[in-house]
């Protein structure tokens, strides 16, 4: 060990070493990670595992139906005035998402370069991609419902499982969605008026707000591409 | 020196590494829908698959929500954990294996 200056704090050990001496410390565990960076990671964390049961179930449902699985390339292929292009609408969707967590990281940046205007933008771009992302999706299951008539115990394409895990996989991310713009608004608005400028608490927490909202707001936003990643493989393309 | 470290704040990286980050997730989604365009079938396709979704959620995970350069006793904390869903998926293949087996059962006596 290198011999340090007295009243010196010593650089934290790396590796392995930093998990052992982060964890005994008898103090916090995630050093230079604020609270609520901590928690965040710990809902999301949680949240993967809905998102895996539901992925897990979805799995054995298709693995034990003896009828064919509805070939979701056809289903949502979109005809520009000629022939038909496959699952286009869900690439679309992937791209808008992809975009917007590109925003969205660099919203987080100019936080924390205190940018309060470029913020609040990237922030509003992020939220205007993320809105259109559910506008497309309410827009898949209109398609689904009304012209296609697939309902959660029906199709006409093949299993009848189809339905359930489609309702039930692409709406809870779509709520995901909906919740994150509804907070990047909300987040947006605070970095606009100052109040992580100024530090003023927040409502819920009462601690003294920061551009630290802003990357734990990212986090969320970011996880939400990420489930949809995961969405994409197993449900669109496999 | 370590203090000033501390206390500085979150996390600021240049703005290329984003969006190359960005184009990267842009080509690889591209790919992975070019797998369903060009109808590649079977262990390819999904494989392929496979591949492109590990990269993207990586690239997303590591860069993205900035994991790379968090301390390890946070990247383990979180990223150990779902791996024990892989004991999930092989407990439910099972499961699934045996339902589809008395289906073909049932279907196949007719009663």
């Amino acid at each position: 060990m290198t011999q340090s200056n007295i009243g010196e704090a010593l650089a934290p050990p790396e590796g392995l070493q930093g998990i052992v001496a982060d964890w005994s410390s008898d103090q916090r565990a995630f050093k230079n990670v604020p609270w609520g960076k901590a928690m965040m990671w710990v809902f999301l964390l949680s949240d993967t595992f809905i998102f895996a049961c539901f992925l897990l179930s979805y799995m054995t449902v298709r693995m034990s139906t003896t009828v064919p699985w509805p070939n979701p390339s056809e289903i949502f292929a979109l005809s520009f005035g000629g022939e038909p292009i496959p699952l286009i609408l869900i690439a679309i969707m992937t791209f808008i998402l992809i975009s917007s967590s590109g925003t969205m990281a660099m919203a987080v940046r100019s936080g924390y370069q205190r940018d309060r205007v470029n913020t609040t933008l990237l922030i509003l771009v992020t939220a205007a991609f993320g809105a259109s992302f559910v506008g497309m999706q309410a827009f898949e299951w209109t398609k689904l419902i009304v012209e296609e008539g697939v309902r959660p115990w029906s199709n006409p394409f093949g299993a009848p499982q189809f339905g359930a895990i489609f309702f039930m996989i692409t709406g809870f991310h779509g709520f995901h969605v909906s919740v994150g713009v509804i907070f990047l608004l909300i987040t947006a608005r605070k970095v606009w008026i100052g109040e992580y400028d100024e530090g003023t608490p927040g409502f819920f927490t009462s601690r003294k707000g920061s551009y630290g909202t802003v990357e734990v707001m990212g986090l969320y936003w970011h996880f939400v591409d990420l489930v949809w990643v995961f969405i994409f493989a197993f449900f669109y393309l496999w | 020196m370590s203090d000033a470290k501390a206390h500085a704040e979150g996390q600021q990286h240049p703005i290329g590494i984003y969006l190359k980050i960005w184009f990267l997730l842009f080509v690889l989604s591209t790919f992975s829908y070019l797998v369903d365009y060009y109808h590649v079938e079977g262990y390819l396709r999904w494989s392929l698959i496979l591949i492109f979704m590990i990269l993207k959620a990586g690239l997303i995970i590591s860069v993205f929500m900035h994991m790379m350069w968090e301390r390890l006793a946070l990247v383990y904390a979180i990223l150990v954990p779902p791996l024990l869903v892989m004991v999930f998926v092989f407990l439910m293949t099972f499961q699934a294996d045996y339902v589809f087996f008395t289906r073909e059962m049932f279907f196949a006596t007719g009663s």
